[in-house]
Formats: C-alpha cells, sequence, structure tokens
C-alpha cells in the first residue's frame, strides 16, 4: 500500500506539504497520486516569485497516459523550483517524499495548520 | 474495485503480482504491475506477456459459416481457403460504410472460423452475427469460447521463449498470422499481437494460460499491462477501436482502406455500396501520425490547428512515446492536410508544432522518423 509519512501534511487533491521553517513549505505529490499517474515524463513547475492561490493550479505534470494539474495546497510566493525535475522526472514516482519534492513557497503557518494529517489522508485516499 | 466489472482468470495472479488493476471496457484489468515505461521497453527490447482475456473469441460454426463472414467482413476470407489456421485482420461494416469492429478472423475448416471480438463490441458483434444468419436463412451455429482466456507474449524474444514451453519447436517458423491449433485443439496459438513487435497471442484454458505465463515469468519475462500496450500499439500505429474509430467512422476515413477488399466484383458485403460511392468521391478526412516534441505530449481530444491557426482536426490517441522519447499522436484531420506538412496541436494554453506523419512510428525494432 502507498507510503504517508506521518510528519507531512496533505491535501484533499494529493499534494504533501513538509513545513522547513516557519513559514516555509516544500510540496510534492503523494505516493499514492504518483502511482494513479503512472510513469511521470515531465513536469511543468511554477516560477520562483510566482503568487499562488491554494486549490488552483499552478503547474502540470504529464505522465506517459495522462495529463494531470499541479494544485498548490498553501497561499503564498513560490520560493523555489526543483529544477533537476526537468531531467529526471522520473524522481515523482521514484522518491515522491525525497527526491521528487517540485516546489517551495512562503505561506502562513495558520493555512499550514488546518491541512490533513497523515491518518486523514490515509482515509481519503483509501490506503 | 466495482462489482459490476467482469475478472478474467488470470485475476488473482495480477493481484498477486503487484498489479494495479482499472477498468477497461466493461472488465477490470490491469494497468501496470509498477512502471509502464519498463514494461514498454521490455517488450521492445526482450520480450513481455499481458493477459488480454477480455478479447473474446467466438467460433463461427456450419455449412454458411464462409457465406456469413463473407458477406459480414469487408476483407475477404476467400483469401484463407484452403489454408487451415491462417489469420486475417478486417473491420466488419454498417451497411453506411460505419466501422462495427475490427478484428482477427482465422480459417480453421471451410466450416469453421475463429474470430477475436474487441472486449466492448463482443456481445452487440454476436447479436449482428445472429441477425444476418437469422435474415438469409444461413445454417450457421456459434460458439462464444468463454471457456478461454488470451495470454499474448511479445517482442524479439518471444517465439524463442514460448516454443519450447509449448512443445512447438519450429514456431519461428511459422508465418505471420498463422494460427496452429495444439493439444487437441485445447489451444490455439497465432503468430499474431498488437504491440509493433515479433510474439503471438494464445487461447486456451485458465488452467493452461496460467502456467505459461507461471513459467514465463520463472525465466525472468515480466508481465506487462494494458497502459504499455497502450503505448507500443500507437507507436505501432494500430488503432483502437472506439477511440481512434468507431460507427461514425468509414475504413477509407481511419486509414484502413486495406482492409476493404472489392476485387471479386460478385461478393456482396455490408458497406460495399457505401465504400464504393465514397471511392468516387473526394476523401474529406483521414486518420494521420503527429510527432511533436518531447515536453509536447498530444492527448485525446486536443485540437488540431493549420500552422494558420485554422482547427483541422482532432487527436484521437496520443501519449508520451516511450521508444522516440516525444509526444505522438493519432488524429484525424481535415483534407487535403497530411503527410510532409506541418500542423500544431493546442495543449492547455499553447500551441505546439506538430509534423504530420504517416503511421506507424516505430517498426521492427527501430523509430520510423529521425530523432
Amino acid at each position: 500500500m502507498s507510503q504517508i509519512p506521518a510528519e507531512l501534511r496533505y491535501s484533499e487533491s494529493h499534494e504533501w506539504v513538509q513545513r522547513l521553517a516557519p513559514g516555509h513549505f516544500r510540496v510534492g505529490i503523494t505516493d499514492h497520486a504518483q502511482e494513479l499517474l503512472g510513469d511521470v515524463v515531465f513536469v511543468e513547475t511554477p516560477a520562483v516569485g510566482q503568487t499562488v492561490t491554494a486549490g488552483a493550479s499552478c503547474g502540470v505534470i504529464e505522465s506517459v497516459k495522462a495529463a494531470s494539474d499541479l494544485f498548490t495546497p498553501l497561499n503564498g510566493e513560490v520560493c523555489a523550483v526543483h529544477a533537476e525535475l526537468a531531467d529526471n522526472p522520473q524522481w515523482l514516482n521514484e522518491d515522491p517524499y525525497g527526491q521528487g519534492w517540485i516546489f517551495e513557497l512562503q505561506g502562513s503557518d495558520e493555512d499550514f495548520a488546518v491541512l490533513l494529517d497523515a491518518k486523514a489522508y490515509a482515509q481519503l485516499s483509501g490506503s | 474495485m466495482n462489482e459490476l466489472l467482469r475478472t478474467t482468470p488470470f485475476h488473482d495472479w495480477h493481484l498477486a503480482h503487484g498489479a494495479r488493476m482499472a477498468a477497461f471496457a466493461g472488465w477490470e484489468m490491469p494497468l501496470h504491475y509498477g512502471s509502464q515505461l519498463q514494461e514498454h521497453h521490455a517488450v521492445r527490447q526482450a520480450a513481455g506477456f499481458f493477459d488480454v482475456s477480455h478479447m473474446r473469441p467466438l467460433d463461427v460454426w456450419g455449412p454458411d459459416a464462409r457465406a456469413l463472414l463473407r458477406y459480414a467482413l469487408a476483407n475477404d476470407i476467400a483469401r484463407l481457403d484452403d489454408r487451415p489456421g491462417k489469420g486475417l485482420y478486417s473491420t466488419m461494416l454498417r451497411n453506411d460504410g460505419g466501422i462495427l469492429d475490427d478484428l482477427i478472423v482465422f480459417h480453421l475448416s471451410s466450416e469453421c472460423y475463429r474470430l477475436v471480438l474487441n472486449a466492448a463490441t463482443a456481445v452487440q458483434d454476436l447479436e449482428y452475427l445472429q441477425s444476418l444468419a437469422h435474415l438469409q436463412l444461413w445454417q450457421v451455429r456459434f460458439l462464444p469460447r468463454d471457456d478461454w482466456g488470451i495470454l499474448a507474449v511479445q517482442g524479439p524474444r518471444a517465439l524463442s521463449l514460448v516454443s519450447p514451453l509449448l512443445g512447438v519447436p519450429a514456431l519461428q517458423n511459422c508465418p505471420r498470422f498463422q494460427g496452429l491449433e495444439l493439444e487437441f485443439s485445447s489451444l490455439f496459438v497465432a503468430r499474431t499481437g498488437y504491440t509493433g513487435e515479433d510474439g503471438v497471442e494464445i487461447l486456451g484454458t485458465p488452467e493452461r494460460l496460467l502456467a505459461i505465463a507461471d513459467a514465463l515469468h520463472a525465466q525472468g519475462v515480466a508481465p506487462a499491462g494494458l497502459a504499455a500496450r497502450d503505448s507500443l500499439r500507437l507507436e505501432a500505429g494500430l488503432l483502437l477501436y472506439g477511440q481512434d474509430m468507431g460507427p461514425a467512422d468509414s475504413p477509407d476515413r481511419s486509414h484502413l482502406a486495406w482492409t476493404v477488399d472489392l476485387r471479386d466484383p460478385k461478393r456482396d458485403f455490408s458497406g460495399r455500396a457505401a465504400i464504393a460511392k465514397e471511392r468516387h468521391g473526394i476523401l474529406h478526412q483521414q486518420l494521420w501520425g503527429l510527432v511533436l516534441s518531447r515536453h509536447a505530449i498530444p492527448r485525446t481530444g486536443y485540437e488540431v490547428l493549420a500552422e494558420d491557426g485554422q482547427i483541422i482536426g482532432t487527436v484521437t490517441s496520443g501519449l508520451f512515446s516511450p521508444s522516440l522519447g516525444r509526444g505522438i499522436a493519432l488524429a484525424r484531420l481535415a483534407a487535403p492536410y497530411g503527410p510532409g506538412m506541418s500542423a500544431q496541436v493546442r495543449i492547455r494554453h499553447q500551441v505546439f508544432p506538430a509534423s504530420i506523419v504517416e503511421p506507424p512510428f516505430w517498426r521492427q525494432g527501430k523509430a520510423i522518423y529521425p530523432l
């Protein structure tokens, strides 16, 4: 069954969020999401400096068989993107919570606190 | 999963081998066993095996079986006369030339033929053939082979792997589209496939097919799912019924004109008059291939535009081609757009350049178009 690390928070659209420091978050897609997508071949990330809105599309993940929107779980400003994914899109499949991280943003700790915890996400994703 | 979905005899096998299952044409089928890309490359480079038991064998027996199928099919099974086991790809047409299904028909004897039908259309195909036989008072019996599954073994190494398992040393000498009845007709193996690679499709009882799958797996051959089957068939330029063509499309407009055999002027077949009429006019539409760049991946339903921005058609099947490393598609385009011309595909809010090409994209181990 798919992995759901206890220390992360989750969105209903299958992204995970890691709190790196107060107001500083890292975002990727969950193990469940990468299983649904199949082999990822291309990731279109948001741009550094871009303002993103929770629940809105901010990029695209293309697998062999389907294109899927990338949503941001938090409001904020993108402060880093994982540029190496351009040449290594398979990292989303191989290590979705590690090497497969997608972008980082500056956001609010209050917004983070109301995201799903691992237990709630496990229920949602049927894992 | 959905309890209304049918399952194949391999269902438990799939789950035991880590398959991610998905619904396809009313069946619960394996999508992949971990990585579609690895499964795709394994078939291109060595071999892989697929459970394709959702495809349905139908045996047609009787003194009028030949007459029925010469009427029902656009290709002419008279080509198979006196060639036991030989198979033929054909479309089956409505009177107006629309495609009811595409299938392979094997000649077993002058009074017995074996069809292999698409999952989604098998039931309506049988009803249609029954109604034709009834109207014409043809002496025919239908035997759906619900007792059988189908295992496809595909790839450059497929024949050498399967030959010893079936005890058929001469499988490599078996011509393409030739079927062999084995083990007192309890097993039927044909040199056919849907991947653009050499290989066989094996029809037989679940027990026998599971034993073959286990023996292949024990030799290190990996199972492959429907996702890899889709990327393999699209690279090979093979159409998927219901997606690339259907009842609204004629063979001539679907790059399948070669499946229509008009040579015998005395043979009447369903759709003949409509096809003949269509061939007197100007073809206004055709199914062509599109090749895009690595990061431009066309999907079903995307708009195709001319260089001046005018809409000229729609993508019917598209994906990232694992062998070519770029986006490829089949697309239904208005005349006169065709191979050698440039087009564009609208992908979300951008348009990307595409070359119009003649399918296939990949044949016998190599790319057809320069990368």
